[in-house]
């Protein structure tokens, strides 16, 4: 390969800068694609079964916010595919062949998940109680299928198999190995963990804060522990899950691992560096747990970790702070989730009541933004720990970035676009939210719904409600 | 050497994919430039309540197409996608700047209702529709017209400025405007909005003619722009030609007659658009870049067709069954944005008594000690196989 030769015949920088953003900022409406139609259709669930009003108007409240958030997510997944070509056609123009069959697959589910969406998001009035919560378990199938095809074409940049260059032209294909690489299971479980806690640490948060407002009702409990349960059963296998792959990185790609933790030369006895900046050769400000590095790699102080001194200057990541600190803010809030978790999990097991002390909601109502924090640190760590790589070992990010001079251009309209839609896509569920609560009171729509001994029977079109009548009379669009 | 016929199957899955999306995806930017042009706040609120009604929860599908002509396009022609994103990349950034901008402005704009924010999002969502077509016309255009060099040092500014790519930039505004139009006087009349199926029924007729002169312009500029483009057009793809102007006048006459035959209206305006895109196919046969970059040496290897071929019967199998079924209950009316949660509101604010699934006795603290633990050593060693096992794979 003609990885050595370095090509830096055009900048990689803002090219780099763009899909950064674009990830960046795709990753957190995809965790909502994923995972938030389980989360909602959980609370649907309850609803119907138990036939609990509150849960019910949670469901539906946050399907409002799910068609904003599934909308915006349909549009910078498309940014996203643009991008690959019009900033990586030196990727795509080799490897596109290779690389393609996952993109294909997400394809697919991605026209399942769009299709489902629009049945269930629209679907809430008219469609029997049963048949509607069904329309949603293919979304969550293809959610999780999606992330799996995605995340292994980013496997594949990580552990390139299934392909055969010659003269460096791609001649033959194996879309099989290429989807299910080496880093495919690992790097998907992560993800489709990481896209659930995200999720369901962010809603609870929510509900966290209006707890702590003293909005104390069911509606609210509900709104908190449905999302906050689901967050917190993925928290204790995520941090197993992040153990494994450590170790996997440590074999698979060393001098990512040894980036992580800052491991200059290969040795055994490498300390475990918690914290601290890397300058010239020394870290500074951090703390070192002698031989726990080694611990961590093979179980022994004796194990060899290999250091990022085994390849040549030039095929080191930059940015090895960034990398390590990444790593230290991914697995501290790992914890920090798991902690909270348990907590819950143990007054649970012991009380069987809801804990909802300040002492515990306030850092729950911070629990949504740390995992989302914690899962931008955790993609910094796999894409900057790969440079200079774009396919690890095969293909250097310079030979793949665009000769287009437009890249800084389109890099300043993508911040300023994305800087909006950050704004908006927290910005509109608020202002949606603040409808709602000033609406809540209950002598507004009393006139409109009829007043029995069990309002909440009737209005949940459950078995009791007359087929084919919508829950609420007001006004369907067939009103004049 | 001439292309296998593994290139030839995949080619044409590629201008199947893209005339569904001419279609669907057309139709919804049509339905935005129809919301642009419908007036006033007051004079344009019935159609575009119309529009809005029979795009809002279809459009998301529909915009799939369009990931899927990108991610077969470079999947099987690597080299035809490198090229075409380096030299057209700023019309194609353009077509992205309207995509984006046309997605949130259709997001927001729902639950923008009681703000301010409504007329500004419309706006954004209707102008959006505009700029897309427009500047996927001109890269078709370009790509037509030979313009796009096999290995580009950057963006080519000539390849998509030419009269040509201009002209087809418009053509296919004028084309989105009339599958829609043809759409929407159908979705007016199942409605039973006799005033709006004339309304949609004028503007269709409208574009119609207009889409039909600027195909006429864009014919006219080919001999000297697109010689092999042309050649073949007027030879072995003249059928597709004349089947696309027959339908085209099918069409306008079934409008003028106001026989509003749902399965013929729609299935005409179909032929019409769907057989220029299997024409412009066919014309450019058997290149990926007419003249300069052939089909057998932009495809991708075998094995790689063949997956694609096997996505592609996958997705008949799973898409297009999911799809009728969409559509199938948006034709019933069964999807609906509009929803208001009265009802529940105030059950749950009457409902505060805990349900009465109160919890039955606990059992004692230390079998539940063990079986928590239990629990987790289970869990933790289950995880630890699947995943040491694959490993070792």
């Amino acid at each position: 390969m003609g990885g050595v030769v370095h090509v830096l015949a055009v900048n990689p920088v803002p090219a780099r800068s763009q899909m950064g953003s674009s990830l960046g900022f795709h990753i957190i409406l995809a965790c909502f694609g994923i995972a938030f139609v389980a989360v909602t259709m959980t609370a649907e669930w309850i609803g119907i079964r138990r036939g609990d009003a509150a849960a019910l108007l949670l469901a539906r409240r946050w399907s409002k916010v799910m068609a904003v958030l599934v909308a915006v997510g349909a549009v910078s997944g498309t940014v996203l595919s643009y991008e690959m070509g019009l900033l990586w056609p030196g990727l795509m123009g080799r490897f596109g062949a290779a690389i393609g069959f996952p993109f294909s697959m997400e394809g697919i589910f991605f026209f399942l998940e769009a299709i489902f969406v629009g049945v269930y998001l629209y679907g809430w009035g008219r469609l029997p109680p049963w048949a509607h919560w069904w329309s949603g378990v293919p979304i969550v199938v293809s959610g999780v299928l999606g992330a799996l095809s995605v995340v292994a074409a980013n496997s594949w940049m990580n552990s390139p198999a299934g392909y055969t260059l010659s003269h460096g032209k791609l001649t033959s294909v194996d879309p099989w190995s290429v989807f299910f690489n080496a880093s495919t299971p690992y790097e998907t479980a992560h993800m489709v963990l990481a896209a659930y806690m995200v999720t369901g640490f962010l809603v609870a948060g929510v509900y966290a804060v209006g707890l702590l407002r003293g909005r104390r009702d069911r509606y609210h409990r509900l709104g908190f522990a449905i999302p906050f349960t689901i967050g917190g059963i993925c928290a204790p296998l995520q941090v197993m899950m992040g153990d494994i792959i450590a170790r996997f990185i440590a074999n698979n790609q060393p001098v990512k691992f040894a980036a992580m933790e800052y491991v200059t030369t290969t040795t055994r006895d490498a300390p475990e560096w918690v914290g601290g900046i890397f300058i010239n050769g020394k870290v500074y400000f951090g703390a070192a747990i002698p031989a726990f590095d080694s611990i961590l790699v093979g179980f022994s102080p004796h194990t060899r970790v290999i250091g990022w001194d085994s390849v040549p200057p030039s095929q080191r990541p930059p940015l090895v702070t960034l990398i390590h600190l990444s790593f230290d803010v991914m697995v501290g809030i790992g914890f920090f989730l798991l902690a909270l978790a348990a907590w819950q999990g143990w007054w649970w097991w012991f009380h069987r009541r809801l804990l909802l002390t300040a002492w515990f909601l306030v850092p729950s109502a911070v629990s949504g933004v740390a995992a989302v924090a914690a899962m931008e640190a955790g993609w910094v760590v796999t894409e900057v720990g790969r440079q200079p790589w774009i396919v690890y070992r095969v293909l250097l990010v310079s030979q793949a970035v665009t000769p287009s001079s437009g890249v800084p251009v389109t890099l300043g309209v993508i911040l300023v676009l994305y800087a909006i839609f950050t704004v908006v896509s927290i910005g509109v569920p608020m202002v949606m939210s603040r409808r709602w609560r000033r609406e809540t009171p209950a002598e507004e729509e009393a006139e409109q719904v009829p007043y029995g001994p069990s309002p909440a029977r009737f209005s949940l079109a459950g078995p009791t409600a007359p087929p084919g009548v919508p829950p609420e009379s007001s006004g369907g669009p067939e009103a004049p | 050497m001439s292309p296998s016929p593994e290139d030839i199957a995949v080619a044409v899955i590629l201008f199947v994919v893209i005339a569904a999306y001419a279609l669907f995806g057309g139709a919804d930017f049509g339905g935005g430039i129809w919301d642009l042009l419908a007036g006033s706040a007051g004079r344009g609120a019935a159609p575009r309540e119309l529009i809005d009604e029979s795009i809002t929860p279809v459009w998301e599908g529909n915009h799939v197409w369009l990931v899927f002509v990108l991610v077969l396009l470079w999947t099987a022609f690597p080299p035809a996608f490198a090229a075409i994103f380096t030299a057209l990349f700023v019309p194609l950034s353009l077509s992205l700047l309207g995509i984006v901008l046309r997605g949130v402005g259709f997001a927001f704009r729902h639950t923008a209702q009681r703000l301010h924010m409504q007329q500004l999002t419309g706006a954004t969502f209707a102008a959006a529709s505009l700029i897309t077509p427009f500047f996927m016309g001109t890269v078709v255009g370009a790509v037509a017209t030979g313009q796009v060099p096999v290995h580009p040092a950057g963006n080519v500014l000539a390849a998509w400025t030419s009269p040509t790519a201009i002209l087809t930039g418009f053509l296919f505004v004028a084309a989105c405007a009339y599958i829609s139009a043809v759409f929407l006087v159908l979705e007016a009349r199942q409605r039973g909005h006799q005033d709006l199926t004339r309304y949609f029924s004028r503007r269709a007729t409208a574009a119609g003619v207009l889409t039909g002169a600027l195909a006429g312009g864009t014919f006219a500029e080919l001999p000297a722009s697109a010689p092999y483009v042309y050649a073949r057009l007027t030879g072995i793809a003249l059928p597709l030609v004349a089947i696309s102007i027959a339908a085209g006048i099918a069409v306008l006459g079934m409008l003028w007659l106001r026989w509003y035959h749902s399965l013929f209206l729609r299935g005409m305006a179909a032929i019409a658009v769907a057989t220029v895109v299997f024409g412009w196919g066919l014309a450019q046969y058997p290149y990926l870049v007419p003249t300069s970059l052939p089909l057998a040496a932009g495809s991708a290897p075998t094995a790689a067709l063949v997956a694609e071929f096997v996505v592609a019967g996958l997705a008949v199998l799973l898409v297009v069954p999911a799809f009728a079924f969409l559509y199938f209950l948006q034709q019933r009316r069964v999807l609906t944005a509009a929803e208001t949660d009265a009802g529940l509101r105030l059950a749950a604010h009457l409902e505060q008594a805990p349900p009465s699934h109160a919890a039955a006795a606990p059992p004692p603290t230390g079998a539940r000690m063990t079986r928590a633990l239990v629990l987790v050593v289970l869990a933790i060693r289950v995880i630890r196989d699947a995943f040491s096992r694959s490993h070792r794979r």
